[in-house]
């Protein structure tokens, strides 16, 4: 029986809803079919595991060889706090690391100006200068833990004191992996941490990947991300379409100041939300992988298969975590993470229960980790390559993203590109407005969150939380201050001079900055030169 | 027509957070229940704040804060505005705000703080039944 039989000998089904769709509002039928997929659809469109269009995976033997980097997102208070967080993790069976900095390292500012006060190591860990970083990652093997730095307008500064750093202990860059998050177009669309406007945020991001294409070849200058554009409102479509645009956008700018595409392209990495609709999310994965390789070979003429293959990050989604009974979130997670599996990710985070109302505890992290580990190591999913691979719902759902997503990407291309289309809002606007059409359907109770605006209970009691004490940024102070005292003033304005003229005369900026850190030039004050050079971007506060 | 004065809502994202998808919820909300609404946009100071609160002749200011930084900037908002004579502004928030420090906030003068889970019916509802225009 085909499906259009099957659809007419049952045609009225009752139903609990009118209407059924995705977390997204994407609508869904009620059943998938071989009819769905087309001709020759298995060959074309699905292929086999790290063959073109990769839609099964990267990799030909995927999990059997090598289970995903275990990699929980850390950083609070001073590089001290976070240090001993990391070698608690590592401790644990953690397999890299990723750092969280704070508000102020995310914008610029040192610990002790003004407009850190009150967030100094709150969200993340401070860091202000070399000394920061050295005492972050004390007795971290920089050649055997690979590192992933969550920052971007001030990456440049950041990942000149990581290498500089590595220098200091005789490690050559060469062997130094890890990867810089480093996209500043999705700043502007979505996370909203930034000093300059688009044009020079991008130089800087390229001057990053040539630099590492050259010196540092196991670094990934950029991590492509859709996890911000996600948590600020976008739909799983949108997500994919954004991220993949501004993809588009680097590898543009980096064949326009004449790299080889395939020179730098293998290290290009992604960074993906893995939201509660489980087979939404595992499609969303699996078209990305295939639109990347497609873009790639199709349009910038990659010829190294390396340069083809989407490689990505996964995070549970922070937005999905509820204060109310939150040791839901541990089941959230759970499934969340099993999308991700499913789908093929190369990485994961999966976030703590108790991260919608403090930074983790370590007990909390402790889950967190474990339930990654119980997928790996219980579940069985991981004996098996893209086991969902041929399910008809999945490969109609995977097409049907596709083509919406490349929809977006072409609209983008009309209006002149992701920096043009930035100018104008055009990806801001599209994910405010999800955003507030998911809050109405919430409101209307169309979307279901569970313990929220369904099965809520009245009297909740609470649950400990993790506490960061006003010490903590004084201590900061005190200690950048004490270094802007004792170092060398006037190598410190001859290097900030360096950087003010790379900024002006199109130098690459990373071996300028990376000497410039090791005189104690300060993150704020490195910061001060974008400023003055490229002004400051202001919020165009579209509603 | 009403000869009632609509209420003018200053809706405010204060430091350096960019997380700004509540705050422009909560923004297009409170417009489309009938209030006037102005955003300031991202990264403001407190004296940014409490300088367009006055400028713009609010009778409320909604502050959304989710860095963690609320014991610093709700405070200096609050200070910030008593500084221009205005401290009949009621001062309203949301973000990821603790129970104690809940407590500790509305001693210091926030008349309200939504935490996550709100509904924007739950925001227009208290706004209608507890600010006057000035």
């Amino acid at each position: 029986m085909t499906k259009q039989e099957w659809l007419a000998k049952y045609p009225k089904q009752e139903e609990r809803m009118t209407r059924f769709s995705t977390l997204s509002d994407m609508e869904v039928e009620p059943l998938y079919a071989q009819d769905d997929l087309g001709a020759n659809h298995a060959a074309r469109e699905v292929g086999v595991p790290g063959e073109y269009p990769f839609t099964r995976g990267v990799y030909p033997s995927m999990y059997r060889s090598k289970l995903w980097t275990m990699r929980q997102f850390a950083g609070f208070g001073t590089p001290e706090d976070t240090n001993q967080r990391f070698k608690f993790l590592l401790a644990e069976g953690q397999t890299g690391l990723s750092t969280a900095f704070d508000m102020p390292v995310l914008m610029g500012y040192d610990a002790d100006s003004d407009r850190s006060l009150g967030e100094v190591g709150r969200e993340g860990v401070s860091v202000s200068s070399l000394n920061d970083m050295e005492r972050l990652f004390a007795d971290i093997p920089l050649d055997k833990v690979t590192t992933s730095m969550t920052v971007n307008c001030t990456a440049s500064i950041i990942l000149a004191m990581y290498f500089a750093m590595a220098q200091k202990r005789g490690i050559p860059l060469s062997k130094v992996g890890g990867t810089i998050q480093n996209d500043m177009l999705k700043e502007f669309i979505a996370q909203k941490e930034w000093i300059c406007p688009p044009e020079p945020a991008v130089r800087i991001v390229t001057d990053m990947i040539e630099f590492c294409a050259k010196e540092a070849p196991r670094w990934h200058a950029v991590s492509i991300s859709g996890y911000h554009i996600r948590e600020a409102g976008a739909t799983a479509v949108q997500e994919l379409a954004f991220t993949l645009a501004d993809g588009i956008g680097y590898v543009q700018a980096a064949v326009d100041r004449g790299l080889n595409v395939d020179d730098f392209a293998p290290r290009l990495s992604f960074f993906f939300d893995l939201h509660s609709d489980f087979f939404e999310e595992i499609a969303k994965l699996r078209a990305a992988r295939r639109m990347w390789a497609k873009i790639m070979k199709e349009r910038f003429g990659a010829k190294n298969e390396r340069s083809l293959l989407l490689r990505t990050h996964c995070q549970t989604a922070g937005v999905s975590l509820t204060a109310q009974q939150p040791f839901n979130n541990v089941v959230r997670v759970a499934i969340q993470a099993l999308a991700g599996v499913l789908g093929g990710t190369q990485s994961l985070h999966t976030n703590s229960m108790d991260e919608t109302l403090a930074l983790p505890t370590e007990q909390a992290v402790m889950v967190a980790l474990r339930t990654q580990q119980i997928i790996a190591e219980e579940s069985g999913v991981t004996n098996m390559i893209d086991p969902l691979g041929g399910s008809w719902a999945v490969e109609a759902l995977t097409d049907k993203m596709e083509k919406d997503a490349f929809a977006y990407i072409n609209r983008i291309d009309e209006l002149g590109g992701i920096i043009r289309a930035i100018d104008i809002g055009y990806p801001q606007k599209e994910l405010a407005d999800s955003a507030y059409r998911y809050q109405q359907q919430l409101d209307a109770r169309e979307k279901v969150i569970v313990g929220v605006n369904k099965y809520a209970i009245p009297e909740e009691r609470p649950i400990d939380t993790l506490k960061i004490h006003h010490h903590v940024e004084e201590g900061q102070i005190d200690r950048v201050r004490r270094i802007k005292r004792e170092r060398d003033a006037g190598q410190v304005r001859e290097h900030l001079g360096r950087v003010h003229a790379a900024c002006r005369n199109g130098q690459n900026l990373m071996p300028v900055l990376i000497d410039a850190v090791k005189v104690d030039c300060t993150l704020g004050e490195i910061s001060d030169v974008y400023r003055e050079v490229f002004g400051v971007y202001r919020d165009p506060a579209w509603l | 027509m009403s000869d009632e004065k609509v209420l003018r809502i200053l809706v405010a994202k204060a430091g350096l957070d960019g997380h700004d998808r509540g705050a422009k919820i909560i923004a297009r909300a409170l417009r489309d229940a009938g209030f006037e609404v102005i955003y300031t946009g991202l990264h403001q100071t407190p004296e940014m704040i409490a300088e367009a609160a006055v400028q713009e002749d609010v009778d409320a200011v909604g502050l959304s804060i989710l860095s963690g930084a609320h014991l610093t900037l709700f405070p200096a908002v609050m200070k910030a505005l008593r500084a221009r004579g205005a401290d009949d502004v009621a001062v309203f928030g949301g973000g990821i705000v603790p129970q104690d420090d809940i407590t500790t906030l509305k001693q210091a003068g926030v008349r309200e703080i939504f935490t996550p889970g709100a509904s924007t019916q739950d925001i227009t509802t208290w706004i209608r039944e507890n600010v006057q225009p000035r």
